[in-house]
């Protein structure tokens, strides 16, 4: 049986790890290399780093840490943040990552998924999709680290992400970003039930039970997180052990 | 020296650092004398089988890489290097493969994700197989796939697999020819460890 997947988010500036509140107060916590190389050795399944550096020009210099993480870890890991065109994906495929996950870029221009999913297989092409509940009781699609909202569902937008070739969506909640209030069911559960394609949770953690209510009651595949890794409030080893024990299909 | 057969597709640094980490010595190389002389091959693959089957082709290294297997030589096939080792791929059409196994490469057709992408646990068909020796049955590796060697009830070549509403060939062996679904090198210390008695067991 294929296991549920726990994935450590890293996001990376200027070639740092950094973790950011609510998309604010960020702090640096560590080189990706070094934090890939640990999580990987207590068990991850599957690392992402989303290079959050500000500038294209800046992105390049900082994106030389793909190349150091592919070194260092022997686990399948995702970059995101900044791809825009065909050749960012080349680029980072090249670099030793398995898979790019494409947001804001995604949204202006759709047809990147179909482009590179023809090119590279679907399997390495993540959809990345920021969701905030609106007053209508759905969810919409944020663009630009959250700062801006478009006019896009976000359960409709998986949807049409996948037929362009995603091969795996990642819903990030921003209203439950940082907070530790557990992830966003609801909104996962919509997700799951209308895409054929793995689904990671993102946003929320902040205890176990939170990692198992996302397997039990949305049906997600894999479950990400950020700050409860980085600052040791979980550990991965015992994270495993506790879903395993509830009964959910984990690598140990 | 062991030799990666470089074919044009994809990087092939990760396998090659695998390969690496327990100690066997590889060559990436396109070369017909490399080949000749490598103390065994690896053909790693990423890709669609048609466009793989076609730069492996035109490589002009076919008559060559079938001439050494046939003398005994040692071939690992990796994910996609694996399916190339069969009689044919339905994927995207019809094609020919090497055909040092018999059998066909065919779509997933289940009702469960496609492609079957991530860890799965391994069930052993042949659990004296010396590829097996370092590792223990249900241990997990990483798949990336949407298409599968299937070769029906006749299945004698298959050492282990793994379930995914179908039986999914992850470990086959025809006499000095070995294919892994999965990605060893992504496997973590698992993988490694299957490299390991892959190094032991040609040496």
């Amino acid at each position: 049986m294929l296991a549920r997947r726990i994935i450590p988010c890293l996001d990376v500036r200027n070639g740092r790890v950094v973790k950011g509140k609510k998309f604010q107060d960020i702090i640096d916590v560590d080189s990706p290399e070094k934090l890939g190389r640990f999580y990987s050795d207590s068990g991850a399944d599957e690392l992402v780093f989303y290079d959050i550096t500000a500038s294209n020009e800046e992105r390049k210099t900082s994106l030389e840490f793909v190349t150091r993480v592919a070194k260092e870890i022997n686990i399948p890991f995702c970059v995101g943040g900044g791809i825009s065109t065909i050749d960012d994906f080349t680029n980072i495929l090249r670099k030793g990552a398995d898979k790019v996950s494409v947001n804001s870029s995604a949204v202006r221009n759709p047809q990147l998924i179909r482009e590179a999913s023809l090119k590279f297989g679907a399997q390495c092409i993540i959809l990345s999709i920021d969701a905030k509940k609106n007053r209508e009781g759905s969810w919409s699609v944020y663009i630009k680290g959250g700062r801006e909202k478009t006019s896009l569902d976000a359960v409709e937008w998986a949807v049409k992400g996948v037929e362009l070739g995603a091969g795996e969506i990642v819903v990030n909640s921003i209203d439950e970003d940082g907070m530790k209030n557990g992830y966003d069911l609801d909104l996962l559960r919509k997700i799951t039930n209308a895409v054929n394609v793995p689904v990671i949770a993102s946003g929320g953690a902040g205890s176990m039970a939170h990692f198992y209510e996302a397997v039990k009651y949305a049906n997600v595949d894999g479950i990400l997180a950020a700050s409860v890794f980085h600052f040791g409030e979980i550990k991965i080893q015992d994270l495993k052990q506790y879903l395993k024990e509830k009964g959910i299909e984990i690598r140990i | 020296m062991h030799v990666i057969i470089d074919y044009g597709m994809g990087n092939l640094d990760s396998v090659q650092r695998a390969f690496t980490k327990v100690g066997m010595e590889t060559k990436i190389s396109n070369k017909a004398e490399d080949i000749k002389k490598a103390k065994s091959l690896i053909l790693p693959g990423v890709g669609a089988f048609r466009d793989a089957i076609d730069s492996l082709e035109k490589t002009g290294l076919v008559p060559i890489i079938n001439e050494e297997v046939k003398k005994g030589k040692y071939l690992i096939g990796i994910c996609l290097g694996m399916q190339l080792l069969y009689e044919k791929s339905y994927e995207y059409g019809n094609y020919k493969g090497l055909g040092f196994i018999q059998g066909e490469i065919k779509f997933l057709d289940i009702k469960l994700k496609v492609p079957h992408m991530g860890w799965n646990n391994l069930k052993f068909k042949t659990a004296d197989d010396p590829i097996l020796k370092y590792i223990k049955e249900d241990d997990y590796v990483y798949f990336v796939h949407s298409y599968y060697a299937s070769s029906g009830s006749n299945n004698k070549e298959l050492i282990a697999y793994s379930d995914y509403e179908d039986l999914i060939p992850a470990i086959v062996r025809k006499e000095n020819i070995y294919g892994i679904q999965f990605h060893p090198e992504k496997s973590a210390e698992v993988g490694l460890n299957i490299l390991r008695a892959y190094k032991e067991l040609i040496s």
